[in-house]
């Protein structure tokens, strides 16, 4: 069996005196695109942060190709080949698509070219001189996507990417995470919406109170939906 | 009622609020960006501005290095001891109320102000001018130096604005100050970034000094006495914009100066009248946009 590229261990994570990770342990085998399921507040946000380092403060282990990162800042593990694009986008709104697209700079080889992107994201080409916000939500999405794929990152942590959006655009954007996969990228995806997940999905852990309660195959979920929902309370 | 006034007199009183405009736009600039991009209230400006003369004083009386050398080394050496400052005191008080650095600042104004007055005491000190003479222009005499530093400011603020603006690097600027921990995520090194942007602010301010080293006594009040209106040109410029601090410094300059012609005993009061009518009708400054804080 292949090794993991990301094994997680124990890792704990609070906001303050809040403890909001208890113990997560799991893993991603390389080209593999796993999905965070759980409920609002579980701790699906809060683990990809603790992997790129965001939160305040985190313990346990997270061995990112044979590199352990919790000891790193937030720009020594995007270094290591990880990117992060959160649920809320964080497109800036002081920059233009243009801008905000090219920001990462490349880190390692293997990045995707610009005119790439472009034709790969074709909606962001025509707006290019566009105010970032001013974008629909979905363009939004497909921006903050976009633009993470430039650095040469092979490991994508993506943030609920269907958050807020119209069917037509998940679909589109489902579709753009499919070919994500398909080009070799490793992907983490916290995801609330079931649908979405079990189309694009390998495996599915999921998680409840800050805890790994159970893993399934996208086989297994699709045999045993109802055990999933009262995961999700659904 | 103001027969009296002469088109020279209005002429000259113009071209001296450009004048003191010049070192309004470039203190108001440095201080604009560091409260921009890394939400400092540096009130320790006024002491760095005053750093930056003294560094020129001190390199010409003990290393013989002219006022054209202390243009470069002074703003590096004032910027060098920010960025020291940014890294142990500053710092450690990045995520708390921005309440709490300006406290920091404040008390380092009063040691920084107290060991140079301990030093070299309250007189000023004087700093000779690099281009001695002027040129009559009619109207009034304009010393050489006096139109040097309204050209070199202005050159100053404008490229200033263009690297924040227009390049690479302002890119990162702007988009870490609006979510620092995404900008950090791709790789870059934000919280050194967040210093040297806090060195290069102190830096203008130093440079500020040197320039000002050669119009002004050098002392270490006159940091003080120039501060207040810096933080009125912000305020009303909208604290952060970096246009908005230039075009209001060049713009109270020239105000102070008119007033002067007009009715002198209100060209003080004068900034301070437009600061409450800017802040009762444009809260966030003349120059702040409702997406951005620059």
């Amino acid at each position: 069996m292949t090794e993991p590229l990301l094994k997680i261990q124990n890792l704990e994570a609070w906001y303050g005196e809040s403890k909001a990770l208890h113990g997560m342990s799991f893993d991603v085998r390389p080209g593999e695109l796993v999905t965070l399921i759980g409920r609002n507040g579980a701790g699906k946000s809060t683990t990809l942060r603790s992997i790129m380092g965001i939160v305040p403060k985190r313990t346990g282990s997270i061995l990112f190709d044979g590199t352990e990162l919790t000891g790193k800042r937030t720009f020594q593990i995007a270094r290591t080949g990880i990117a992060y694009c959160p649920e809320e986008r964080a497109i800036f709104s002081s920059l233009n698509v243009a801008e905000n697209l090219t920001l990462p700079p490349v880190l390692k080889a293997g990045g995707i070219a610009d005119s790439e992107l472009l034709r790969q994201f074709p909606n962001l080409q025509r707006r290019l001189k566009s105010q970032g916000t001013k974008l629909s939500g979905g363009e939004q999405q497909m921006l903050a996507i976009a633009r993470i794929l430039r650095t040469g990152a092979r490991f994508l942590l993506l943030d609920e990417p269907s958050e807020g959006l119209a069917p037509v655009v998940v679909k589109e954007i489902g579709e753009q995470i499919r070919q994500l996969k398909a080009q070799g990228f490793t992907i983490l995806l916290v995801e609330q919406n079931l649908s979405f997940a079990r189309k694009v999905a390998d495996r599915h852990v999921v998680v409840e109170n800050g805890v790994v309660v159970d893993t399934l195959t996208n086989s297994e979920l699709e045999a045993d939906m109802a055990r999933v929902k009262t995961y999700l309370g659904v | 009622m103001f027969d009296h006034i002469s088109i020279q007199l209005l002429l000259g009183q113009l071209l001296i609020g450009l004048i003191n405009g010049s070192f309004y736009a470039m203190l108001s600039l440095g201080l604009a960006i560091i409260f921009g991009l890394i939400h400092v209230v540096n009130f320790a400006h006024g002491a760095q501005y005053m750093l930056g003369a003294f560094v020129a004083l001190l390199l010409l009386n003990h290393l013989g290095i002219p006022y054209w050398g202390a243009l470069f080394i002074a703003p590096v050496v004032v910027g060098a001891i920010g960025y020291a400052m940014e890294r142990t005191i500053l710092k450690p008080l990045r995520n708390l109320d921005h309440l709490y650095s300006l406290l920091a600042t404040f008390a380092a104004v009063l040691i920084i102000e107290g060991l140079m007055r301990l030093e070299f005491g309250s007189t000023g000190l004087p700093y000779a001018s690099p281009l001695p003479g002027g040129i009559n222009l009619g109207f009034m005499f304009l010393p050489w130096y006096r139109g040097w530093v309204v050209v070199f400011s202005l050159v100053v603020c404008i490229a200033t604005w263009l690297l924040i603006e227009k390049t690479k690097l302002g890119s990162y600027l702007r988009a870490a100050n609006e979510r620092p921990e995404i900008v950090e995520s791709f790789g870059i090194n934000v919280p050194l970034m967040m210093s040297l942007t806090y060195a290069f602010g102190v830096g203008l301010a130093g440079l500020g000094g040197v320039l000002a080293a050669p119009i002004y006594q050098v002392s270490p009040s006159m940091g003080s006495n120039l501060m207040i209106v810096i933080f009125a040109v912000v305020v009303i410029g909208g604290m952060g914009s970096i246009l908005g601090a230039i075009l209001t410094g060049y713009l109270i300059g020239i105000v102070e100066g008119l007033t002067k012609v007009f009715y002198p005993e209100a060209s003080n009061l004068a900034i301070f009248v437009i600061m409450i009518i800017a802040l009762i009708l444009r809260p966030n400054g003349l120059f702040s946009s409702p997406e951005s804080s620059r």
